[in-house]
């Protein structure tokens, strides 16, 4: 067995060889903690605010915390967390190991997205203790209220602007790699749909967050200037301000699922024996949602006095980009079916990430219809759907990553059946957490509110009973992947009989990956 | 991997200084159609004549010519993403 | 030994001459969308402020937009030029090239400076006074002139920082014609600032 890459430490030593380290494995596991942690201040926010919410009026915080709390939940979870979540930690641990690389194609410049990356996370917490008090407009910043408050926007907004360099980085350096440094044989239909989503995903970062960065800076020189371009008192227009954002917003929601879609399509063969179903297929929809993604941004915008035209074009162009999704569900299905399926904790997840994603992108077609869209606008049907995509969605499937790369990783297998009894609490406490929410949206609940009218408090206190459920859940999980690291069975190899790349390698893999450079010779499903 | 073998053509400095002149009569050109006053036509063609000098300086200046046909899809990608996102913008400002 | 192999394989991946170079060309993608977004905010305020956009441009001096545009062609001309002096071997004339790339960037800067200083006397800048009297067109036309060319501004100045640091790399060999990876790829950068000034140059100076 080769020296592991936690025992070749390179050039420096102690915690310098972790945080100046050039390694892709080492700055995946930089990023995973860093976003597990970030992870944990958003979901802690998110219980404050459940909790708020617990019964009508004020029940532990006044309504500026409120606002305090939801924009910096947002910020947190969107930027800090699930945006880099699956792409930035498994995609630079394990893109090079999928296609048969021994690093990503700019080390260094790897390394410096991190520090981006860490640098965003410091400069958003920070805000708290910034003079003028935390964000209070939302993680979307619309103007002319980001414009006027007093709270520290500015702050957040920089910090959103430089979490964009850090994705364009990524994403640069994601494509430069799998152009150029796939192992020979490994033809682009050999790859791994991992790496195909991974790509898709890099293209989405590239041609899209450089329009977040300029609308950020445009945003804080509007407020250290007043330059005018979305104030309306000067001749601005607010709506640009909201296209700009959503031109980046929306396909960062693509950002956000691909990956996640990526995972899936990486579990599920290998957890029921079978090769893929319509490969080619899930492929090409990648691609074809990571261009769809760019031209349905108006959805956001259906009742902010967008002109008719092109209320009707987003709204058709939004119920295409449903095509390519189904298509990869039906074909995730079609693998399953007749396949010998091993129940582990990787695919229970994929398996109610399937389940959560579609609730998420079905009512999503309820949003893009236009009528029913003015309806739940702004209502907590929204808060509902967002979180079914981006937390059912995009979230399960980062637990599924890391239940299915887990041993690859440490080495370890986890407890199997404790994994099993917190994936049960984290999905009953999920949906228990959010169905609610669709009743309460539909029944008109407006979002971001500190209190609501009486007819509301059962719904908002089985919703935060639901939290409660899932955070247990979600400390049981953790607390279960922390034990095994230490006291877990030996992994192998190759515990789960995987076909592609990475389980070829020691686990955890060696410093280099491949002692030679392999030669493929067959796809990435092919378990004969 | 020998650095001047990737490298592809050296262009010659003749065809630079080309390229320059080229660029300075442009801006002739279109100082000239700027004078003349077309009134709703000039923003077209002043638009024009800048998309000519930048392809030269794309084309010539760096490289592109001599690149694979993988570097000349890439940019063309991101030239119909950028016109993709106006026009949709377009399709709000120009109606609403 | 594990530190060699690592400085081993990285060279082994420096040298791919075509990655860096795609690499180089993803992040000017990302640039142009960047710029991209601005001429998305002009075009949208001049198809709403035709006739005020007019007026406002009428004030800004025309000449020296000229001449910086000629400057910056040249400064393009002479960063091709060492780029392919070096991959002759030629390093003399890649430096005086490179040097001159560096004057001309100068130069840009400084003939900005002194037009911005000009307006700014004039009252003519976001925030002031003078500005509430203006018609709100010929706000927004102002505020686009100072947010769009002071952005390009920027990027000329940590070109120019960038060509000084790879000025240095040159006189010391460390670029060659073996290696010149780093200042071809700095020379991509340096165009494509030029590229969004011709695209500029129109829109600010010429509008008729
Ligand atoms: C235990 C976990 C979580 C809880 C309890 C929670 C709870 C909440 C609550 C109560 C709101 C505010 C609703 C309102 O007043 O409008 C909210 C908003 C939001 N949540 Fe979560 N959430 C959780 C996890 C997540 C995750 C994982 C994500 C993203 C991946 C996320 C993204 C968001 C976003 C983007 C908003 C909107 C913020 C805004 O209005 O600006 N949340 N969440
Ligand atoms: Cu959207």
């Amino acid at each position: 067995m080769q020296t592991s890459f936690y025992v070749a430490h390179g050039r420096f030593r102690g915690i310098f060889s972790w945080i100046l380290s050039t390694d892709h494995k080492r700055i995946g596991l930089l990023y995973l903690c860093s976003i597990l942690s970030f992870f944990i201040v958003g979901v802690t926010l998110g219980l404050l605010m459940r909790l708020e919410l617990f019964a009508p009026g004020r029940t532990i915080m006044d309504a500026q915390t409120y606002n305090a709390l939801f924009s910096l939940h947002g910020i947190v979870m969107i930027f800090l967390f699930i945006i880099p979540a699956i792409n930035a930690s498994f995609g630079n641990f394990f893109l090079p190991l999928q296609i048969g690389a021994r690093d990503v194609a700019f080390p260094r410049i790897n390394l410096l997205s991190w520090y981006f990356y860490i640098t965003a996370g410091i400069l958003a917490i920070s805000t708290l203790f910034a003079p003028g008090g935390p964000p209070d407009a939302g993680w979307t910043f619309y103007t002319p209220y980001s414009i006027i408050t007093t709270t520290s926007v500015s702050l957040a907004a920089f910090a959103a602007f430089v979490v964009g360099f850090s994705s364009i980085l990524t994403g640069l350096n994601f494509i430069t790699t799998i152009h150029r440094l796939r192992a020979p044989g490994m033809t682009w239909f050999r790859m791994p749909l991992f790496v195909w989503s991974v790509y898709a995903t890099s293209w989405v970062q590239i041609l899209a967050t450089p329009v977040l960065a300029i609308v950020m800076l445009l945003l804080i020189f509007e407020r250290m200037f007043g330059v005018g371009f979305f104030d309306p008192a000067k001749g601005g227009d607010p709506l640009m301000f909201q296209h700009l954002f959503w031109i980046y917003s929306h396909p960062a929601v693509y950002v956000m699922i691909l990956p996640a879609m990526g995972v899936i399509s990486d579990i599920i063969p290998v957890f029921s024996r079978r090769t893929i179903f319509g490969y080619k297929a899930i492929a090409f929809s990648s691609m074809t949602i990571a261009g769809v993604g760019y031209v349905v941004w108006g959805h956001h915008m259906f009742a902010s006095g967008m002109s008719e035209t092109a209320r009707w074009l987003f709204s058709f162009l939004t119920f295409i980009v449903a095509i390519p999704s189904g298509i990869k569900v039906f074909n995730w299905v079609a693998t399953l079916y007749r396949g010998s399926i091993i129940l582990g904790t990787p695919l229970l997840y994929s398996l109610s990430f399937i389940f959560l994603f579609s609730i998420g992108g079905l009512t999503g077609l309820m949003n893009a219809a236009v009528a029913t869209n003015l309806h739940i606008h702004d209502t907590y049907f929204i808060v509902a759907h967002f979180h079914y995509v981006m937390f059912g969605g995009a979230g399960f499937a980062f637990f599924a990553a890391l239940h299915y790369w887990y041993p690859k990783i440490t080495g370890r297998l986890y407890d199997e059946t404790t994994a099993r009894v917190a994936w049960l609490i984290v999905f009953i406490g999920f949906n228990v957490l959010y169905f609610p929410m669709f009743i309460l949206g539909w029944q008109g609940m407006p979002r971001r509110y500190f209190d609501y009218p009486l007819e509301f408090t059962n719904a908002h206190m089985i919703s935060t009973i639901g939290s409660w459920i899932l955070a247990t859940g979600i400390v049981i999980m953790f607390v279960n992947l922390v034990l095994s690291a230490a006291r877990g069975r030996n992994a192998g190899n190759n515990p789960w009989g995987g076909a592609t790349l990475e389980w070829q390698v020691s686990s955890p893999p060696p410093a280099h990956n491949f002692e030679e450079i392999p030669q493929i010779s067959k796809g990435p499903y092919d378990f004969n | 991997m020998n650095g001047r073998e990737q490298g592809g053509a050296i262009i010659k400095y003749r065809v630079y200084v080309y390229v320059w002149g080229s660029l300075i009569i442009l801006t002739g050109l279109t100082l000239t159609a700027a004078a003349l006053e077309f009134g709703g036509l000039s923003i077209i063609i002043n638009i024009l004549i800048a998309s000519v000098k930048a392809s030269l300086v794309v084309w010539l200046f760096m490289h592109l010519k001599y690149e694979s046909r993988l570097f000349k899809v890439m940019l063309l990608l991101a030239m119909t993403t950028l016109t993709v996102i106006i026009l949709l913008t377009f399709s709000d400002v120009l109606f609403r | 030994m594990e530190a060699e192999r690592t400085e081993h394989l990285n060279q082994e991946q420096q040298r791919d001459y075509t990655g860096s170079k795609m690499g180089m060309w993803l992040f000017l993608y990302t640039e142009f969308l960047l710029f991209g977004g601005l001429f998305l905010l002009y075009s949208v305020y001049r198809t709403r402020y035709v006739e005020q956009f007019h007026t406002a441009a009428a004030t800004l001096d025309t000449v020296l937009g000229a001449v910086n545009t000629v400057v910056l062609i040249t400064s393009s001309l002479t960063m091709a030029v060492s780029v392919s002096a070096i991959r002759k071997g030629d390093r003399k004339l890649s430096v005086s090239a490179l040097f001159l790339t560096i004057l001309f960037g100068c130069g840009f800067l400084v003939i900005k400076f002194f037009e911005w200083k000009a307006k700014i006397a004039h009252g003519l800048f976001p925030g002031a006074l003078e500005m509430f009297e203006l018609p709100q067109g010929e706000v927004i036309f102002y505020s686009l002139y100072y947010v769009i060319t002071g952005m390009h501004g920027l990027h000329v100045l940590v070109g120019v920082v960038v060509l000084l640091g790879m000025l240095t790399l040159l006189m010391r060999k460390k670029i060659n014609e073996k290696d010149f990876i780093k200042l071809e790829n700095t020379g991509l950068y340096w165009h494509l600032v030029d590229i969004v000034w011709i695209y500029l140059f129109p829109f600010f100076y010429l509008l008729t």
